[in-house]
């Protein structure tokens, strides 16, 4: 209906733009100094397993009889050696390639799919949403340890099945998430004025739900990496993740059990990595939480 | 209608149709009930009836107000007239054509748009004003370019610089200025009808008198039509041609403004008129004219809902549904005192009885 | 001038979130009598509410509270949190815009006045359920034995206000502190609680700090109007001066583009811009940018509040170079 005449229309102007939302992330994650500095540590943990064959000293695998257990600080051994002779430092250093692995990638796999699951059902609602989430809660009512482990044991040990049951495990908690945030969403006017306009359902999720969804469900994840280092180290230290005599924290917690009380530091130090990096991870994921955080 | 210039050349077949005395919107019977999650688990089925049968026109060019109190259901007219949610009963003809039948969805969404009370909820906080603005127009297939530099055409119309403003996001901007950028993204697809619901009533006054001056300006240059909801009866006075009063989910009373502000025919319509503070002090308003909270539209009351605050209630009231009855080519009433023969003492009598 | 209720001196409250520390109020004297009403009017942002909750130190941690406030002639600037609590209910209580966040949602409301009665007095708990109930007939909620043993939850809002209002008068108070207390309500419910507080008042005999952003609400309940504008009071008098002869721009520009007065025109008469961003105030009068009558020195000097100059029986005072 408008009639657009020449002098209604506005000079061409020049627009200026607002910094975007990640710019104003990022920098306020700047300003956290704690953040950082857990992200530092674990860019630190990423880089020491991809040049692993420069760093470590010694093959992690190659072992020595008499030089078994020896303690922290021997001469050429600065960390050590296991049970069967090898050199702590090295097996820590290639550990990090497994353990972060295992720890990393199930989460992004689970993230794509558990928002997936969970943004369908909250955007659709009513029927389709009792049916995807009450699925979703039988998942859910296991503990998480519990389900990774009958997992791993039904589809047997060995690390792409260690890596299948650990993203099945996080795939309900994530979509759960994705349900809610997306629900709230959902109700807002911005929603109503675009399906007012006549926009297809996927334009929609598109454009304004997923901006608007994905941050929340992706702090969410960040946390779960944690988890998941601890997970996959369990499944290992069962037996059910990777075998001997590949390096991996868990598994290196779980042979050097047996030298807990001759030499409890040397035993103690895969705990120790995967704790820090856990830690880590957390840390940051609490940064990203309060850096995402518009209204303040 | 003078000859339209379209500035997407978008589906040349939708316009003017009907001619003027046909009217843009006709809505007969529009009936929505909500399910209420029962205490019990074998408890009976309760509804909200929030619109519970309701017909009313409205006129090309015109404003229509509609007040009333929470609960009366105006909102919900509002929704069910944007298809936000589905009608349970009831048709709708827009210029002449049953929407949904006739009248593709598709296209009838591109002739209807609305203006939601909240301005920070309506606009989607990852999206720069511009964006927000060409959202709709791309949805419909104009290109982005063409899109965004319309959008800052009308931003320049609702009083935005678009320079200053096109690339900013919704949380920078004041609550008046949001609502103008509703306002503009409700412009985008050039709809015939703009659905206002409480558009103005979380501004301040100042701000508030300034976004209804901008109203008029465009309904005037753009040839609109409004649907105006307010529970503000001074704002509706000013802006609207023709007034619906709207209680529990039915229309009151509907009639121009004249007749409604006038000698409104509804003992409803006059209280609520009645309730407006004086703005003379040494005028107060001494006795309140209805007491009481409106009822629950849950269980609303037998025969005429707004038997159990009116002071002209008789038995009959409690057991007859009053019609919306035509008392002149202005003004139509749902009262039985309107009714000629209804039985309460006040209707007028049949013609050709005596009384 | 009689007995002064409530004096508030020079009062200035200062936030300090986000970068900049924000100035609410900015030097604000107010005197209400004993038994009068004064209203605060205002938009959002004014510091209308910041003025009224500044009596009873309602402001988050880390607000700068400057200047003088005294209650019945007792300062309360410097009281401690116990005497604070004390002061609360038994001599100034408060009545919010939404009972339902005031009121606490897992006690019945008899029980919830019930406790504000025995905390504040020495009585049984069955003298504190009589009076309890005599407030609710007070004002007048139907079948009010009933009513005390409902949840707010189960109450309409017109009805909860009342409730509201009953729990702030259970002790007697001398000060009533009415935060936009019909703003959420409906038309024909908003005018039933203006009146119960107008005859409430007279019959207890209280001072009223009434904060409200509706020109017509004012005049309905209050004896004087305090017009606000960017955390100073602009203009202050009887309420018939302030509605039939306003003389700060400011004032005649709210009245002026009221939609009341348009009837027959097609446009409002507006003032045009936005108030001032509290962060980064204009050096002179805050409303000099809006104002069409403004002079050079406006925007350099921050015109004090006095009795205006001139022909005039009237005592209202006025913020404004114009009358000085």
């Amino acid at each position: 209906m408008a009639v657009i005449t020449a002098d209604m229309v506005a000079p061409t102007p020049v627009i200026l733009k607002s910094p975007g939302f990640w710019s104003g992330v990022i920098r306020r994650l700047c300003r956290d100094p704690v953040a950082l500095c857990a992200l530092g540590v674990v860019v630190l943990l990423v880089l020491i397993a991809i040049f692993a064959p420069y760093i470590a000293p010694y093959d992690p695998s190659k072992g020595s009889v008499i030089r078994r257990l020896k303690p922290i600080g021997t001469p050429g051994y600065i960390l050590g050696t296991d049970e069967l002779g090898r050199d702590m430092l090295s097996r820590l250093i290639y550990g990090a390639r497994l353990s972060l692995t295992m720890g990393v990638i199930p989460v992004p796999i689970a993230f794509v799919i558990g928002s997936a699951i969970g943004i369908i059902a909250g955007y659709a609602g009513g029927i389709v949403n009792t049916l995807i989430m009450r699925t979703i809660d039988v998942f859910y009512a296991f503990p998480s340890v519990l389900l990774a482990v009958a997992l791993s044991g039904a589809l047997g040990s060995g690390l792409t099945n260690a890596l299948v049951s650990l993203t099945v495990v996080f795939i309900p908690q994530i979509a759960r998430v994705a349900e809610s945030v997306t629900t709230q969403v959902r109700k807002l006017d911005y929603v109503d004025a675009a399906r007012a306009s006549g926009a297809p359902a996927r334009t929609i999720i598109r454009v304004h739900i997923l901006g608007n969804v994905l941050s929340p469900i992706f702090v969410f994840a960040t946390s779960l990496i944690s988890v998941s280092m601890i997970l996959a180290s369990g499944l290992s230290f069962l037996g059910l993740g990777v075998r001997p005599p590949d390096a991996e924290w868990g598994l290196m917690l779980n042979t050097l059990r047996t030298a807990i009380y001759n030499n409890p530091l040397v035993a103690a130090l895969p705990g120790l990595m995967i704790f820090v990096t856990s830690v880590c991870f957390n840390l940051f994921s609490d940064g990203l939480r309060t850096a995402m955080d518009v209204k303040s | 209608m003078s000859a339209v210039i379209s500035p997407y050349n978008l589906d040349p077949g939708i316009g003017e149709r009907g001619g003027p005395a046909q009217p843009l919107i006709s809505a007969r019977g529009l009936l929505k009930h909500f399910p209420v999650k029962s205490s019990g688990f074998f408890g009976p089925k309760k509804v909200v009836r929030a619109v519970d049968g309701v017909d009313f026109d409205i006129l090309k060019g015109e404003t229509l107000g509609v007040v009333g109190e929470s609960g009366c259901g105006k909102s919900t007219t509002a929704r069910l007239l944007m298809n936000l949610i589905v009608r349970d009963k009831g048709d709708l003809l827009f210029d002449g054509e049953t929407v949904g039948e006739t009248l593709p969805l598709a296209q009838y969404r591109r002739q209807v748009q609305m203006v939601f009370q909240d301005s920070y909820a309506s606009l989607n906080p990852r999206l720069t004003i511009e964006e927000s603005i060409a959202f709709a127009p791309q949805v419909h297939g104009v290109p982005a370019a063409k899109a965004i530099s319309r959008a800052h055409d009308l931003l320049f119309r609702v009083g935005l610089e678009p320079g200053r403003f096109a690339g900013r996001y919704p949380h920078e901007l004041s609550g008046g200025q949001r609502q103008r950028v509703n306002i503009a993204r409700a412009l985008a697809l050039e709809p015939r009808l703009i659905i206002l619901d409480e558009a103005v009533s979380a501004l301040d006054k100042s701000v508030e008198a300034q976004v209804l001056n901008l109203l008029l300006d465009l309904k005037r240059d753009f040839g609109l039509t409004y649907l105006f909801i307010s529970h503000d009866l001074n704002v509706v006075k000013f802006m609207c041609d023709r007034v619906m009063v709207m209680y529990l989910g039915k229309v009151a009373e509907i009639g121009t403004r004249a007749a409604i502000f006038g000698e409104a025919r509804h003992p409803y319509s006059a209280a609520l008129l009645a309730s407006m503070p004086k703005m003379d002090p040494s005028e107060r308003t001494i006795e309140p004219p209805l007491s009481g909270d409106p009822p629950n539209p849950i269980d609303p009351p037998s025969g005429c809902r707004f038997h159990t605050r009116c002071q002209f209630v008789e038995d009959i009231c409690s057991r007859a549904i009053p019609p919306l009855a035509s008392l002149s080519a202005e003004q139509s009433a749902a009262c039985l005192m309107a009714v000629p023969g209804s039985g309460h003492s006040r209707a007028p009598g049949l013609a050709g009885t005596s009384t | 001038m009689t007995d002064t209720m409530i004096d508030i001196d020079d009062l200035s409250v200062t936030f300090h979130r986000g970068r900049k520390p924000v100035k609410a109020v900015n030097g604000v004297s107010l005197k209400v009598r004993a038994g009068e009403v004064v209203a605060l009017l205002g938009e959002s942002g004014s510091g209308k509410s910041v003025t009224m909750r500044s009596l009873l130190r309602m402001h988050p941690k880390g607000t700068t509270i400057e200047g003088s406030m005294s209650v019945g002639g007792r300062d309360v600037t410097g009281l401690t949190t116990r005497e604070l609590g004390n002061l609360r209910g038994a001599v100034v209580s408060m009545v919010f815009q939404e009972p339902r966040l005031a009121l606490d949602p897992v006690y019945t409301l008899g029980r919830q006045i019930e406790e504000t009665i025995m905390r504040h007095e020495r009585v049984s708990k069955a003298q504190a359920a009589a009076r309890a109930l005599a407030l609710f007939e007070k004002v007048r909620i139907p079948s009010p034995q009933r009513r005390l043993q409902n949840y707010p939850h189960e109450m309409s809002g017109g009805m909860l206000q009342r409730a509201m209002i009953a729990m702030a008068l259970a002790c007697n108070p001398k000060v009533l502190l009415a935060d936009e207390p019909t703003t959420a309500l409906d038309a024909t419910v908003q005018i039933q609680i203006l009146l119960l507080i107008r005859e409430l008042q007279k019959e207890y005999g209280l001072s009223v700090i009434f904060v409200t952003h509706d020109i017509g609400v004012a005049a309905e309940v209050a004896d004087r109007i305090a017009v606000m504008y960017a955390g100073r009071i602009v203009e202050e008098g009887t309420a018939s001066d302030i509605i039939r002869n306003p003389r700060h721009p400011y004032t005649k520009g709210l009245l002026g583009a009221r939609v009341e007065l348009a009837d027959g025109r097609d446009r409002l008469i507006t003032i045009p811009g936005a108030p001032p961003d509290l962060a980064d105030m204009p050096p002179g009068c805050a409303f000099a940018p809006r104002c069409a009558d403004v002079m050079a020195p406006c925007r350099a000097v921050v015109p004090p509040l006095v009795g205006a100059a001139g022909p005039s029986e009237r005592n209202g005072q006025v913020a404004c170079l114009l009358y000085q």
